[in-house]
This record gives C-alpha cells, structure tokens and sequence, in this order.
C-alpha cells in the first residue's frame, strides 16, 4: 500500500516535470521511462513516507494548511527583513547563541514542519532536536535562555496551527 | 500585467539573495551565516522561481518551477540544520561575543 502510494506521488511529479504532453498526443517513451523510474523510487524510498500518512487526505487538515500558508509567509518575509537589517547594519546589532525549547507537538511529520517552520522564521535556526520533544535553536538575537519563555517567542505561533494540521 | 508582476517577483528575489550573500560574508561564526544564507537564499530563490511562474502563465514551465520552489522550501532548512548539527558535533565554536550554549553544556553532562 504505501509503495503504491509512494509509486503513484512519483510518477505525478515526473509527469509535471516532464510534461509528456507534445501536440495533443502523449509521449509513450517518456511515460515508460517515468513507470520504471516511479517503481524503482517506489520499492526502494518507500519507508521514509511518514507512518501517519493517511491523515493527509482529511479536508479539515487541508483548510487549516492554506490558512497556514500565508502566516507562514508573513513571518517568512519578516525574518528576511531582520536578516537583511542585521546584515546591512554597519555595526551588525546580533548577540548570538544556542538556547533549547520545548514543544508539545507528538508525531514526526509536525515535529519536522516545526523544525523547519523555526529554521526560515525571526532570527532562529534548528541544530538539534532530542527524541522527547527538546529542540535546540540557534538565536541570532538571544531574548531570553529560559526554556519556559524561549519557548513562547519561538515555537508557540506555529505549534497551533500544525497541532490543528498534522495531529 | 502578468510580465509587470512577474519582474517585480525576480527583482525582490535577486535583491533577497544579494542580501544574503553580504550576509554571508559578514557575519562572524558557521551559524550566523547559515542564517543569512538559508533564509534569505530561499525566499530569494522562492520569488524568483513564482515570477517564472507567473511570466509564463500556466502550462509546464510554471508547474516546473512552483515543483522546484517547494523542493528548495522542504530541503534548504533541512540542510541548514544538517550543517549546524555537524559543524557542532565537529567542534566548531561559536562566535567569541555568543551569550548562551545549552547544546554544548548539555552535552557535557
């Protein structure tokens, strides 16, 4: 089941890479090619597809994921432009360090889109995550060494939305 | 209006990775530049990747680039913090002036 699942993933990407679609007809070698390529990525790659794979499907998920988007973009943009201000600041205003948090979040999908999440948001970049629920990050602008209040500046604006998206 | 929007996108984005890269060379230690270059790397990439997008309308190439933009979005964290992770466990040192390590205390204990 979840080689089919993964075989199926692979061969919808390869098509819109590929694009075999060439003056209304199909492009019958490029389709063989790709079925042979899905499998062999299939047989192979197929245990890294998250355990908890069929909550995907669930519409209520995909609503909360489009609403997520776009916070995730606000915040995107607003670390570009702290990076960017620090950087260009002629005396580079950064006080740097490695603080940890804690996160709440149970299954491994949530937990890496948390990881990452952090990683492309203010200031913060993920080192290192222990297996029960300890992240450590680096801080370009160090706030506060506390876990309990590190925690709240980092981690609490995104762990609502994908606690709602992935569990 | 399509090609108006399109540019404005390729232009922010190349101003972002330009950003980074001075990021980059300014910064003092392996961690403060990793985030200037993975933040501003791939928002500037993203943009330009949707302002091909949007120039060339739907069809192929703009399903290509928006596949290539959620490849960079899921693996430039990833390999951020695989780069973090090893410069740590090899021993690189933070910045002189960095104010906490609890990865490096923790470890000790």
């Amino acid at each position: 089941m979840r080689r089919l699942i993964y075989f199926v993933l692979a061969f919808i990407v390869w098509t819109l890479l590929t694009w075999p679609f060439v003056d209304g007809g199909i492009d019958v070698q490029v389709v063989i090619a790709g079925l042979i390529a899905s499998v062999i990525v299939a047989v192979l790659f197929h245990e890294i597809l998250p355990k908890e794979h069929h909550i995907f499907i669930s519409p209520v998920r995909v609503f909360w994921f489009l609403v997520y988007l776009p916070v995730f973009f606000y915040y995107v943009l607003k670390a570009n432009l702290d990076v960017v201000y620090r950087a260009l600041h002629p005396k580079m205003p950064i006080k740097p360090g490695i603080v940890k948090i804690k996160t709440n979040l149970k299954t491994e999908s949530a937990i890496t889109a948390l990881a990452n999440s952090i990683t492309l948001t203010p200031g913060t970049l993920t080192v290192d995550l222990t297996d029960d629920g300890f992240l450590y990050i680096h801080w370009i602008n160090v706030k506060s060494t506390d876990i309990e209040q590190a925690t709240e500046l980092i981690a609490r604006r995104f762990e609502w939305f994908l606690k709602k998206i992935f569990e | 209006m399509n090609d108006t929007i399109g540019y404005i996108l390729i232009s922010a984005g190349i101003l972002f990775d330009i950003f980074g890269c001075i990021g980059l060379v300014r910064f003092p230690d392996v961690y403060n530049r990793l985030q200037a270059s993975t933040k501003c790397v791939t928002l500037g990439t993203i943009l330009l990747l949707v302002g091909v997008a949007v120039i060339s309308g739907i069809g192929p190439t703009s399903a290509k680039a928006i596949i290539c933009a959620m490849f960079i979005l899921i693996t430039s964290p990833t390999a951020a913090h695989a780069i973090a992770k090893g410069a740590h466990a090899s021993g690189v040192k933070l910045w002189e002036n960095s104010i906490v390590d609890k990865y490096a205390e923790e470890k000790e204990n």
